[in-house]
């Protein structure tokens, strides 16, 4: 047995003579995608935690700010450790806080947050790393070096630290929380977008578009975009757990979500406080934000494969 | 006893797209000191045959069978027992020389790697060896070779340090797998010489793997074809060259392009008379290059250095030059593809050096390009019919759908693709099915001239006769002129009714294409065509070569191109250096001056 | 080389100029001023305070001024912690960031570069499924979470193993102490462990496939030979390009980590500093990270051009 196993090689370079059937690119990655089981379960799931997210209030009795001093802290009635102080009682499946309010339903519009920061935030990334990295990719020559010699002195640098102070200037305003999340994850889409752009700006069919007599714009619109699509939908779809772990980092450090909303990560924030005598305020939104995570990297990683089997 | 004993031999890949039968029961043996020739085109499992029996199979291949070598299993043994043989006593050399030696080792340490790792040889006693083994294929200086990396190195010297590799132990079986494919013809011939010479002063037995049969008639003694996996004929070379059994076997000698017989009549170019189509003047493309080091500064390559050129309705010019002689960006100039530095391209009386972009843009259905890759240059999103329909579309955005519909499965049955294809994508065509996409697409909008950049250089040899078949078909139907690119001289002859020499972005011979092989002139010429491999064993070995010695110098050094004319040569890489007229030594046979050759 | 290192360092300069601008100005467009949070006092002393820190000036010129003390060493004094000097609050801290970060990098390179290595020889197998599914967990884990997890496990309820006594305390610097610096450690490693093996896995896969690691196999060479000489130092490549974002994110790590485990690091001042509108401490240690890391950005970049010749003779 060898040490040293070396990579299987595809059908295509056995056999050139005959062609692979099948039916177009998107098509073929959907298929893929599906065999894909992890990716499969993982989309189930998150469509099971999203809807939980929207349907929030139905789901509960309680409302996600009601304060009840007479069920402080008190673990859910299955709780397996039965040294708790006090059982919660009621509907109150995951138990409460640390001022009597539903842990679940705390849990709950903590995904809506923590969902709706991913999205936004992630939106924001993507307008400006799409933008700049076309831009650098497509005009490319002396201005590109330019572009990218900033992307890159960036890239280096924390900059959550910046994130930070701009919490502080502006004072914890919600709308700036989206805004400057996602002004840190463009950095990795303008490279993606930018890298993507040059490979297909080379390619010859864009010179065949040309010789064809085809208009810049017309090129752009039929043969780049479509092609920088698949990468950008993967990065998209990678930089969403990225944002929703930044926002909690803000949050953990004070800076995040205010009260009386609530994310993920103020809840593991109050959760990790209160580890030692109420275990439970840290498990449930730390697993479930764990668990959100896994799920939209494991559809990422599904969406790389599918789209370029090569690149496991 | 045989060097090599293979016995029912089957090798067998698991892809997601299903298994894949790559050998199916190879049986054969290699007799000591024979040269053996397997010759086939790509998916007949002619590397996989010889990478099973060295273990060098990727994991997902499983091979079954019997190989012997002097008698000893070799075929699935464990790793350590293989690797005493391996490099030492059977050796192999591949494809290509750029990615087959790693980066970041010297050539040296590389070199001498199994010698002292495997035999424990001193380094004193190894570090001869290589200086030795570098000798013997023919590298200069090679003590400071060893201590250069392999970037540094030209493709044809790669390649030679890969011989060398292999031969510095002597081994009993020396398999080479397609070791030319992948350089210029000149180069090519030289790797064969020392190939060749190296068969007779080590005595091993040599396996040429190759899809070019001319290669093949040049070396072995005995020959393999293989197809789809199996072994369709074997012979001695003589008998399979004149009288092949297996219509396979024929069917290559047929497709395979001459460089020494014409087998297609072409059409009749319009008379001189007439006005020209295309008259290129002293043609200039220059690309500014960074100078190294702290000071910045460019150097200009001279990629097209002053080309002339005038092409009639129907008729076929043939370009032909290695790499580094600005054929493709000749191309490209006159199709204003690429910025033109100097010298004029006028297209039906029109200089198109000055016109605004968007002027070009609406004289481009008149001349278009058919590219080398057949895939990559298809938009893999794109179905086939879309890619064809865009050029029409772009001329006449007022025809209606259908129409378009229409217009693309005439042209798709014209380059003989099936018109219910349509809605396909490239990635489920082969090859050669994509490069008639391509040509469909060229042809559409009915243009008055078709450049070939390369072409049929990336298709099997049969599929190649056909696409050429094809393409002289097409223009007895639409008259159209082609400027036929290739390395190729062979595919050149065949085609082209006037044929261009090219060297460092200089025109170097001009005739037809008679001429062009019966009387060449120029040093460079004749080199060239005494390095074109032909598929006749007994020529091949009657032959008188000419041959370039070095590699192909670098066209940023400004004495390359007075290569053939020294003696006006200024010694200095960046000095404006005499530019070679061009003599017309016969009516319509052009030839740049040169030395004489003593 | 030396050209290139030159060059290098003098395009850093432009970049450090541009962070302590941007930071100044931000830290000073925030509403509110370090005094806020005190009673009130008489406007005479207020006057007479901001005077003596300079905060009369108009705000260029607290620039300049600053741009000046700067240069020569001098941060000024932490607004909060008045009897400090900045300096001095950093030059403690130091120490404490400095061990674990250099420790939490060993560890993630050493652990990551194996797991990696060995999830790529396995591919496709149960090695490599084993070491992805970690690696996957410490990537989407946040470091807040994980720390109070594992203090829960190790310093809350404590484990015994085999009669080892393996409980380690739950916070406290202890002066270093290598039980009470264990967990921290681990913790800001962890992310970095996942990102560097699944880093590693992919580029050894990909050389793994690579022409010139056939060619070694032909020539008779025994495994572990190809895999030191030929496929190591090719695949180390992309590792070193990430070096400078490792560093960028375990300094980022930090923050959370010396908070929850209270060890008196920079990272923790900085956090502080922010709350408090601490400018001067807040600016410091900016400039100190950021030096820092562009130092060690130009590290990498020589490091790479050492170990591929391709780009060293550009």
């Amino acid at each position: 047995m060898t040490l040293l196993r070396t990579s299987p090689q595809n059908a295509e370079t056995m056999t050139e003579a005959v062609g692979v059937r099948g039916r177009s690119l998107w098509v073929d990655a959907r298929r893929r995608l599906f065999r894909n089981k992890a990716s499969v379960i993982s989309m189930i799931v998150l469509g099971i935690i999203t809807l939980m997210a929207i349907f929030a209030p139905l789901l509960s009795p309680y409302a996600y700010d009601y304060i009840d001093y007479s069920v402080i802290s008190c673990s859910p009635d299955w709780w397996p450790d039965k040294t708790v102080m006090c059982n919660a009682g009621g509907a109150h499946i995951f138990g409460t806080d640390s001022v009597g309010r539903d842990l679940f339903v705390r849990v709950l519009y903590g995904a809506r947050v923590s969902l709706a920061v991913g999205l936004v935030a992630t939106l924001v990334s993507l307008l400006i790393g799409v933008a700049y990295g076309a831009t650098a990719g497509f005009i490319g020559g002396r201005l590109d070096e330019v572009m990218m010699r900033f992307v890159d002195v960036l890239y280096s640098l924390p900059f959550i630290f910046f994130v930070i102070i701009l919490m502080v200037v502006f004072d914890r305003n919600f709308i700036l929380l989206f805004v400057a999340i996602g002004a840190v994850e463009w950095l990795t889409m303008a490279r993606i977008v930018r890298g993507q752009t040059l490979s297909i700006k080379q390619k010859e069919f864009i010179e065949a578009a040309r010789a064809g007599g085809v208009t810049r714009f017309n090129i752009i619109r039929r043969h780049i975009i479509p092609n920088v699509v698949g990468p950008v939908i993967v990065y998209v779809t990678l930089t969403i757990p990225s944002v929703i772990l930044a926002e909690s980092f803000l949050s953990f450090l004070g800076l995040g979500i205010q009260e009386p909303l609530t994310s993920w990560g103020v809840l593991i924030s109050e959760g990790a406080n209160k580890m030692e005598t109420a275990p439970w305020m840290l498990v449930f939104p730390a697993v479930f934000m764990a668990v959100t995570l896994f799920c939209f990297n494991f559809i990422g990683d599904g969406l790389r494969d599918a789209l370029d089997p090569k690149d496991r | 006893m045989s060097v090599l004993e293979v016995k029912n031999l089957d090798v067998r890949f698991a892809t997601q797209d299903g298994e894949v039968h790559a050998v199916k029961n190879a049986n054969f043996t290699i007799a000591e000191g024979e040269c053996l020739g397997v010759v086939g085109e790509s998916g007949s499992g002619k590397s996989q045959l010889f990478m099973a029996a060295l273990g060098l199979l990727s994991s997902n291949g499983h091979a079954t069978g019997s190989v012997k070598f002097r008698g000893q299993e070799i075929l699935n043994i464990p790793t350590r027992q293989l690797n005493k043989l391996r490099g030492t006593k059977i050796t192999m050399i591949f494809q290509d020389p750029l990615t087959s030696l790693t980066p970041h080792l010297t050539i040296g340490t590389q070199l001498i790697e199994s010698l002292r790792i495997v035999h424990r040889i001193s380094q004193q006693e190894a570090g001869k060896r290589a200086r030795a083994a570098l000798d013997l294929v023919r590298i200069p200086e090679a003590a400071q070779r060893m201590r250069q990396y392999p970037h540094e190195l030209s493709g044809g010297m790669r390649q030679r340090v890969m011989i060398a590799m292999a031969t510095v132990s002597g081994p009993d079986l020396l398999i080479a797998d397609e070791p030319t494919t992948a350089l210029d013809v000149t180069v090519q011939a030289e790797i064969l010489d020392i190939l060749r010479d190296l068969k007779r002063e080590l005595k091993s037995s040599i396996v040429m793997i190759s899809h070019d049969m001319g290669v093949i008639a040049g070396i072995a003694e005995d020959v393999q074809v293989m197809r789809y996996g199996e072994i369709v004929e074997t012979g001695e070379v003589d008998e399979i060259f004149r009288a092949p059994k297996h219509p396979y076997t024929r069917m290559l000698l047929d497709a395979m392009p001459r460089i020494d017989s014409i087998k297609r009549e072409l059409s009749p170019a319009a008379p001189i008379s007439q006005s020209t189509l295309l008259n290129v003047d002293d043609l200039k493309v220059y690309f500014p290059i960074k100078r190294r080091g702290l000071f910045a500064g460019t150097k200009p390559l001279r990629a097209v250095d002053g080309v002339s050129l005038q092409l009639r309705p129907g008729e076929t010019l043939g370009v032909v030059g290695e790499s580094g002689c600005g054929k493709s960006t000749l191309a490209r100039a006159i199709l204003k593809l690429a910025p033109i530095t100097g010298g004029s391209v006028v297209w039906c009386g029109r200089d198109l050096g000055p016109m605004q972009e968007s002027a070009v843009r609406a004289l481009r259905k008149e001349f278009q390009i058919v590219f080398q890759d057949p895939l990559a240059s298809l938009d893999p999103r794109m179905t086939i019919g879309q890619s064809i329909a865009e050029p029409l579309k772009t001329l006449r955005p007022d025809l209606p759908r259908s129409d378009i519909t229409a217009q693309v499965r005439e042209m798709m049955g014209h380059v003989g693709l099936d018109p219910n294809w349509i809605n396909r994508y490239p990635h489920e065509f082969s090859g050669g099915q994509n490069q008639r996409v391509g040509i469909a697409r060229a042809m559409i909008v009915r243009p008055k001239l078709v450049i070939c950049d390369e072409a049929v250089s990336a298709l099997d040899v049969s599929i190649q006769a056909q696409i050429i078949d094809l393409i002289v078909k097409l223009q007895k139907e639409f008259g159209m002129s082609l400027i036929f690119i290739s390395h190729d001289l062979s595919v050149v002859r065949q085609i082209s009714h006037r044929v261009m020499v090219l060297y460092l972005g200089r025109v170097v011979e001009i005739a037809d294409r008679d001429a062009i092989y019966e009387d060449p002139r120029h040093p460079y010429t004749r080199a060239l065509i005494s390095a074109v491999p032909i598929p006749d064993p007994a020529l091949e070995r009657s032959r008188k070569r000419l041959r370039l010695t070095g590699d192909l110098p670098s066209p940023l050094d400004t004495r390359a191109a007075l290569t053939f004319l020294k003696s006006k040569v200024i010694d200095d890489p960046d000095a404006e250096q005499y530019k070679p007229r061009l003599m017309e030594i016969a009516p319509g046979h052009f030839v740049a001056e040169y030395d004489a050759i003593t | 080389m030396l050209s290139y290192a030159i060059r290098r360092i003098l395009s850093a300069i432009p970049t450090l100029f541009i962070i302590i601008t941007l930071a100044f100005f931000m830290m000073r467009a925030a509403p509110g001023g370090p005094f806020d949070s005190q009673r009130k006092l008489p406007p005479q002393i207020e006057h007479n305070i901001e005077v003596a820190y300079n905060l009369d000036k108009p705000l260029f010129q607290q620039y300049l001024l600053y741009l000046g003390h700067i240069s020569h060493g001098d941060f000024g004094p932490s607004y909060k912690n008045r009897n400090f000097t900045v300096t001095q609050l950093i030059a403690a801290g130091v120490p404490v960031s400095a061990r674990l970060g250099f420790s939490a990098m060993a560890i993630a390179l050493l652990v990551g570069v194996t797991l990696g290595a060995v999830a790529a020889l396995n591919q496709n197998h149960a090695g490599d499924y084993g070491v992805m599914s970690v690696a996957m967990v410490g990537i989407t884990i946040p470091t807040f979470v994980t720390a109070p997890l594992l203090t829960l496990i190790f310093g809350v309820y404590g484990i015994t193993i085999w009669g080892l006594d393996l409980s380690l305390p739950v916070g406290g610097w202890n002066g270093g102490a290598a039980r009470n610096v264990i967990l921290p450690i681990f913790v800001l490693a962890l992310p970095q462990i996942a990102i560097i093996a699944r880093l590693v896995r992919g580029s050894v896969i990909e050389v793994l496939r690579s022409n010139y690691v056939r060619t070694a196999r032909a020539k008779g060479l025994p495994d572990h030979v190809v895999m030191t000489r030929h496929v190591l130092q090719a695949a180390l490549l992309p590792l070193v390009s990430y070096l400078g974002p490792a560093i960028a994110g375990i300094v980022t790590g930090s923050l959370v980590v010396e908070q929850i485990f209270g060890l008196p690091g920079i990272g923790r001042y900085f956090v502080q500093g922010a709350l408090n509108r601490d400018y001067t401490l807040v600016m410091g240690v900016v400039i100190f990270y950021a030096t820092f890391i562009i130092l060690l950005n130009l590290v990498a970049d020589i490091l790479y051009r050492v170990l591929d010749p391709r780009v060293r003779f550009e």
